[in-house]
């Protein structure tokens, strides 16, 4: 198969990028999206061309470190799928593909294909945690825990981090990662002491970061290679509602005379 | 002269205890005073970072990914092994560690294996207490699954992603720390060296890997927690990223490099499709526990797998070790897939397959109850052949995975290097010759929660806090060093990308230093590397820069470390004349093709010490007792 890549190209976060236009050929349907870029990038290596800069780590769609737009879809065209996981018998002979990093004021290219995440970080940093250190904890069963809300715990814990759901939003909100992480530790037992609290911080956190409200467009769902639901964001918004109207009472204050 | 393992005197199940007991500590208001370097972020490096600042410890901890979240412990499948008996079938702490000794081909160090048994059950509770959603019973109880080569469930899960799910709760444990200001976190920050100063290790020399800026940090003890080496294959069931970099810029400091020759072949892999092939992908394997591995009889069979009959059909699995069946080690299941391929019986374009079919289970149990363990296996195998498992039996074959040797630490986790410890699968300490399932989340959890946090306090009580500062002379003399590597790379400017340098040593290393290795073809190599090293250094292309983001770049300097590495493997497993665990020596197996162990000659652990550029490696022995598990063939057909 042939294709005429058009990719992003950027020297560092401080230069102007454009698109170059790559033709590439011998590219065969078992090849996953990232190998085919592994194949122009030895080719442009040979060549002693400067290759294509892009992030991959573990290429079996949980590292999360993947990303890249892919004809304007992030992780390109497969619902559920991660660009590593693309395998390039979705595409066609001679088709023109697209290939840029997600766009997002609060992921600042670094080059070429690869963009700042940490922001993702500062928002686990924020609160996505269960205050606690090592060393002799409870036997797990004392606390039984329904299946079912194991496993909705999961669903949102399965979130891999890639930042799918911000690139994929117009506003580039990223209200479906933060929602993930919230609702992870929100539904089980072990994460009620700092229920309020955390989400208070890890919602304040996402928007000091930059990202942009969530309109209910719901291309961030659409989107996620893992799929996650929507609905996590109406519980997080649930709990943050909840978290604003109960700040803490101030115990030692003196009652002021009316 | 021997190596020894300072491991504590006492019965086995009292060592840790006693050791814990008698070990020197370091009080909460001095912790504070002293810095501690860990390099990688996964389950081992994450829960170490994490547990040693909530100590009070003052960490800085580096990864090469743009988040501590994506080390690769993130892709473990199956589940975490545990002595909690919750089934009642009979487990025991002293249980766990037969299986595991007995799994390693008495290979590795008995107190240590113990340690890691009387631990495990601590790892479900903290884990659990940090959110972790392991799968429950309607119950509401811990759910557990088999694995390889054992006898009881004890396997703890979180669908077929366990190893995600553990590293979030670590890495949850650490973004509280960071926050704290206890870790400082160092991303996209990869280690190119070690800095040892009168004889202890003082820090490390890192390459900023978006500015490329090569850096020093100084610290009263470093943690390395790096990972394995699988990639020194090329095509491996590792993260691209994976390397030996660390671990062997640590050897060449003078940290002994134990059993770099044991390599896990994982039996359970998407077979390759071609030279274009970036990596392998490991399918699970508890699908094993429901999967019927087989081919077929006729080597000629063209019929799809479905209309083949049962009479057509040979589970050779099942037929060679009826009482362990799909579920024998995977030494043993890697060495009997290419057994069958080789003699022609195997499946796919390429002949190197074997199939691993669930129609019986989905017969037996419904097809929801099969997708309710496996699913995202199925998916996930789907998106990358076009196949779906529950109508077409899966293709599979052995692929590396996991590297049981590492650098060599005493019973403290430290290296030969004072200051220098190594934890998970940088180090080689828990698995012997072969690990088993499920077990290396539970050696990282292990050493990063509750092994090293305490062992780490009795090396710095010995050596009061003592601010070296990162603008030393050693440091920057290391930072030339490291400089020097790097240009001398950029100006090979020859022809050929890393990635078909690499592809290249890869085959090399699985044919000869792979599922089977021979004394011919294992000398063939070490003839054969050196030539390729050449090749490296005069045809090696790096374009670009080195003050910027550069992959090519960053993929020479480890595939450089993996030459010299890969000369060491082959050296290792030619010098031990013997087959045990994963390392089999063709020259050495039963009449039904076993492994066959020496114990006279090898009951040992073999460390190789670094003597200079010009020299070969020294190597050195540890001898391993067996006191409470005595040696005995493994036998996985009665």
């Amino acid at each position: 198969m042939k294709l005429h890549l058009r990719i992003w190209r950027q020297k560092d976060g401080s230069s102007p990028g454009q698109f170059g236009e790559y033709d590439l050929d011998g590219v065969r349907d078992e090849m996953s999206f990232l190998e085919m870029l592994d194949v122009l990038n030895e080719q442009l290596i040979d060549g002693g061309e400067e290759p294509v800069a892009f992030d991959s780590d573990c290429r079996e769609g949980v590292c999360g470190m993947c990303s890249l737009v892919i004809n304007g879809k992030a992780h390109g065209p497969l619902a559920g799928t991660t660009t590593c996981q693309l395998y390039m018998r979705h595409f066609n002979e001679g088709d023109v593909v697209t290939i840029e990093p997600w766009r997002s004021s609060a992921f600042p290219v670094l080059r070429d294909l690869i963009v700042d995440r940490s922001a993702f970080d500062r928002i686990m940093q924020a609160g996505g945690y269960v205050t606690l250190h090592s060393g002799p904890k409870p036997e797990p069963n004392s606390i039984p825990i329904e299946p079912e809300v194991a496993e909705q715990a999961l669903d949102a814990a399965t979130c891999i981090g890639c930042g799918a759901c911000v690139a994929a939003c117009p506003n580039g909100s990223a209200m479906l990662y933060t929602a993930a992480k919230v609702s992870h530790l929100g539904l089980l037992p072990q994460g009620q002491p700092e229920r309020y609290g955390r989400v208070k911080k890890m919602v304040d956190q996402m928007d000091q970061e930059g990202f942009g409200a969530c309109r209910n467009y719901a291309e961030c769902e659409a989107q996620c290679p893992k799929e996650i639901s929507i609905n996590f964001i109406s519980q997080m918004n649930r709990d943050y509602l909840k978290a604003t109207l109960s700040e803490p009472v101030d115990r030692r204050s003196k009652m002021s005379s009316q | 002269m021997d190596f020894n393992a300072k491991i504590p005197d006492g019965p086995i199940e009292d060592k840790w205890t006693g050791h814990l007991e008698s070990i020197r500590l370091v009080g909460p208001r001095n912790r504070p005073k002293y810095k501690i370097i860990v390099v990688g972020s996964g389950l081992s490096g994450g829960a170490t970072a994490a547990s040693l600042a909530a100590m009070g410890y003052k960490v800085n901890c580096f990864c090469f990914q743009d988040s501590p979240r994506r080390a690769h412990s993130i892709a473990a499948q199956g589940g975490i092994n545990a002595a909690k008996n919750y089934r009642n079938d009979g487990d025991s702490v002293f249980r766990l560690f037969m299986d595991t000794q007995k799994g390693g081909d008495y290979r590795a160090r008995e107190a240590n294996v113990y340690r890691l048994a009387q631990c495990s059950t601590g790892i479900i509770d903290q884990a659990v207490a940090q959110g972790v959603p392991f799968a429950r019973e309607y119950g509401g109880m811990l759910a557990n699954r088999s694995f390889g080569g054992v006898l009881v469930q004890r396997t703890f899960y979180c669908r077929g992603e366990t190893g995600q799910q553990l590293l979030l709760g670590a890495n949850s444990s650490l973004a509280e720390q960071i926050r704290n200001g206890g870790v400082k976190m160092h991303t996209r920050s990869e280690m190119m060296d070690l800095v040892v100063v009168d004889g202890r290790t003082r820090g490390i020399v890192y390459r900023d890997l978006v500015t490329g800026e090569v850096r020093s940090e100084s610290a009263d003890a470093v943690v390395l927690a790096t990972g394995g080496y699988c990639n020194v294959y090329f095509l491996s069931t590792n993260a691209k990223g994976c390397n030996v970099t660390a671990i062997w810029r640590a050897y060449k400091r003078g940290a002994a490099m134990a059993n770099p020759n044991f390599v896990q072949i994982h039996p359970t892999c998407i077979p390759a499709s071609g030279d274009h092939q970036a990596k392998l992908t490991l399918m699970s394997e508890s699908l094993r526990n429901d999967g019927r591995i087989w081919v077929p009889k006729n080597q000629d069979d063209q019929r799809k797998p479905s209309d083949i009959p049962e009479e057509d059909r040979y589970y050779y699995l099942e037929e060679r070790y009826p009482r362990f069946g799909n579920l024998v080690p995977r030494d043993v299941a890697a060495r009997n897939a290419k057994d069958v391929c080789d003699s022609g019986m195997g499946v796919g374009s390429t002949g190197y397959g074997v199939y691993l079919d669930f129609c019986d289970a989905i017969h037996e149990q419904g097809e929801k109850a099969v997708n309710a363990k496996y699913a995202n296996l199925f998916e996930m195998y789907e998106r990358i052949t076009s196949d779906d498992p529950r109508h077409t039996p899966m293709r599979i074959y052995p692929a590396p995975h996991y590297t049981m040797g590492g650098l060599w630490v005493d019973y403290n986790l430290m290296t030969t290097i004072p200051g220098l410890f190594a934890v998970g699968e940088a180090n080689f300490s828990d698995h012997g010759a072969n690990r088993l399932g499920a077990s290396s989340l539970m050696q990282c959890l292990a050493d990063g929660y509750f092994v090293l946090p305490a062992t780490i306090g009795d090396y710095l009580s010995r050596h009061p806090s003592a601010e070296i500062s990162a603008d030393d002379q050693h440091f920057k003399a290391v930072e030339h060093e490291v400089r020097d590597r790097l240009l001398k790379l950029m100006s090979i400017k020859g022809n050929r990308s890393a990635s078909s340098l690499h592809r290249q040593l890869g085959k090399l290393m699985i044919d000869h230093c792979g599922i089977s290795r021979n004394q011919q073809g294992l000398e063939e190599a070490l003839r054969k590397i050196p030539q390729m090293k050449e090749e490296f250094g005069s045809q090696l292309s790096v374009p670009g820069s080195d003050d910027q983001v550069n992959q090519a770049l960053e993929h020479a300097g480890r595939l450089s470390d993996f030459y010299d590495f890969a000369e060491l493997m082959c050296r290792d497993a030619l010098h031990r004349d013997e087959s045990c665990g994963c390392h089999f020596r063709e020259e050495h197996q039963t009449a039904e093709g076993e492994a066959l162990r020496n114990d006279e000659k090898f009951a040992n652990v073999s460390a190789w010490q670094y003597r200079g550029e010009d020299n070969e490696a020294e190597l050195y022995q540890e001898s391993l007792e067996f006191e409470a598990a005595p040696l005995a063939q493994r036998n996985y057909k009665t």
